[in-house]
């Protein structure tokens, strides 16, 4: 299981700038280790954020997104103390959701 | 280093040389998933990936404005952030010309939230990095050469 999500929610004059930071190898299945076996491909495919029950933005990742992803992006709206929920999901299956608030 | 892999590359132009381990099964493309776009990520040329994605041939605009770095000293962590001033922007990708595989992310823009995103990416070599915008049913796109001093896709 993966490790938590960092998630920053900040509202500015009715805007919601979300930055999250996740934990993830997203190894590209590229590489190949010490003793020359390829490492098999890992990484986020999906993720989809959401400002209380509002989809704010879906993303599809390809391997060639850096190892930790970091994220951020801006949408209208959001108050103080609202929820902010990330979630992805990997090409092995693997899944994680975190809930941050807005600050 | 892996200075078998540089070299390998080097002799077969890359592409010549990855075809040739997919088929022999040393890559596999382990991306099976419902709903992940699986044929426009593992696209490998941008021609390819504007095909799949539907985007023919996407006129150049400067209301796409692509944030990267000129030159990144580190190929395995390169920022770039895209903003479309172009109203009803509804889609957005990043690609990565140079990269085995082209497609490094996609995002989905529902109304409400601004078109205006950032992340990381890993660059194998110096290479154009493309932002392509879909607003209307429209594409749009702009590009940027971005210089890599360490490349990010090695060993």
């Amino acid at each position: 299981m993966a490790s938590p999500m960092r998630i920053r929610a900040a509202a500015k004059d009715g805007v919601t700038e979300v930055r999250v930071l996740m934990s993830h190898v997203m190894e590209t299945g590229q590489r190949k280790d010490s003793a020359g076996e390829v490492i098999p491909a890992h990484f986020i495919t999906e993720l989809t954020a959401k400002h209380n029950d509002k989809l704010v933005l879906s993303a599809e990742f390809g391997p060639s997104v850096s190892t930790n992803p970091y994220l951020a992006f801006k949408f209208k709206g959001g108050e103080k103390g609202d929820k902010i929920t990330v979630s992805w999901v990997d090409n092995k299956g693997d899944s994680r959701t975190d809930e941050a608030q807005i600050a | 280093m892996n200075h078998q892999r540089r070299d390998a590359l080097k002799a077969g132009s890359g592409l010549g040389v990855l075809g040739l381990l997919a088929t022999v099964g040393l890559i596999r493309p382990e991306m099976a998933h419902a709903a992940w776009n699986e044929q426009a990520f593992g696209a490998k040329s941008l021609d390819a990936a504007f095909e799949v994605l539907g985007a023919g041939k996407p006129a150049v605009s400067g209301d796409v404005v692509l944030n990267t770095p000129d030159i990144a000293e580190n190929g395995a962590v390169v920022p770039v952030g895209v903003v479309s001033n172009i109203p009803g922007t509804e889609y957005v990708a990043i690609m990565i010309e140079k990269n085995p595989y082209m497609l490094a992310a996609s995002f989905t823009i529902p109304e409400g939230t601004q078109a205006e995103v950032q992340t990381r990416v890993k660059m194998g070599q110096t290479s154009d990095v493309y932002a392509l915008v879909k607003a209307d049913g429209k594409f749009y796109m702009a590009k940027k050469e971005v210089k890599v001093t360490l490349g990010g896709c090695g060993g």
